[in-house]
């Protein structure tokens, strides 16, 4: 998954999250980058069509960064699902961000042949445990953070 | 929500064996489907098809061995033939391709993705300045000759699929 589709991914996320536009920091704190950098890919972002960004209020995708941020979140769903149902592993979440940007969709979509994923992927994302809410090992909660 | 690490780098072993492990999967997975299309191709009898889906299924064995060469140095294990097969089995109605040009195009797509995920993993690891417990210059090797194999795939594959 390239940059650009693991930054709408998270703005989707984060503005399901805040039920409105997703603030700058927001994103750059769920990213692990600095607001500058994040700032930049909002601009390139907007210049394709995909956000628009309004002043002191934050980030809103457009319909098009809807969708594409759907299919990353999709993909991302896949990664987090395969590794916990199909190699066991037990820290798929960081796993999966770990791994994310390596997995191409078209990777995904052949280990998508193998896992039982839900038609209603990717609504059943749930950011309070940072994984799909249909996942057997879901019930299980994040860690808190220290 | 985790904290996402917007980077295309490889920074352990623990990442590279993983993502060696998920090629074998891919490989299995490759194999079994072909494996599924050669056995429901079986009655019809198309030679070409055949040899080509026989030949695939071989070859993704042989890719799979050479991944669980290179995971055996990091300490990591392989995931069973038979759990992927038996994975394969359980979803293959759903993903099903229903005659020769759908069983040729998933056999375009297989080997697509794998010359996909191998180009990647190559560039992540090429990107990469941590010191594997493999040798990298084999490493490397061994992925770079694995990938130039599913680029043949792809163009034996399209070769055929243009001439039918």
């Amino acid at each position: 998954m390239n940059t650009a589709d693991q930054y709408l991914k998270t703005i989707y996320v984060v503005q399901k999250q805040e039920d409105g536009p997703a603030s700058t920091g927001s994103i750059a704190d769920a990213l692990g980058v600095s607001p500058a950098s994040a700032n930049e890919m909002i601009g390139k972002l907007e210049e394709r069509g995909l956000a628009e960004h309004e002043k002191y209020k934050g980030v809103r995708l457009t319909d098009d960064g809807i969708v594409k941020a759907r299919d990353a979140l999709q993909t991302y769903c896949i990664i987090e699902r395969f590794l916990a149902n199909v190699l066991a592993v037990e820290e798929f979440r960081e796993e999966a961000h770990e791994l994310e940007a390596v997995i191409d969709d078209t990777v995904a979509d052949r280990l998508d042949t193998i896992i039982d994923r839900q038609p209603e992927c990717p609504d059943c994302f749930d950011p309070e445990t940072d994984a799909c809410a249909c996942l057997e090992v879901a019930a299980v909660p994040a860690e808190p953070e220290q | 929500m985790v904290e996402v690490s917007v980077s295309q780098r490889i920074t352990s072993d623990d990442q590279l064996a993983r993502l060696l492990q998920i090629g074998i999967v891919l490989e299995e997975v490759v194999e079994a489907r072909a494996h599924h299309h050669y056995e429901s191709l079986d009655a019809e009898l198309d030679e070409e098809v055949e040899t080509l889906l026989s030949d695939a299924a071989e070859e993704s064995a042989e890719h799979r061995s050479r991944l669980e060469g290179l995971i055996e140095g990091l300490g990591v294990d392989s995931v069973p033939f038979d759990e992927i097969e038996s994975l394969v089995d359980a979803r293959y109605g759903r993903t099903q391709p229903n005659d020769f040009d759908g069983v040729l195009y998933d056999q375009l797509c297989n080997e697509e993705t794998a010359y996909k995920f191998y180009d990647d993993l190559i560039e992540a690891i090429e990107g990469s300045d941590a010191e594997f417990s493999l040798d990298r210059a084999e490493l490397l090797d061994t992925l770079e000759s694995i990938r130039e194999e599913e680029a043949e795939g792809v163009s034996e594959v399209t070769e055929v699929m243009e001439r039918r």
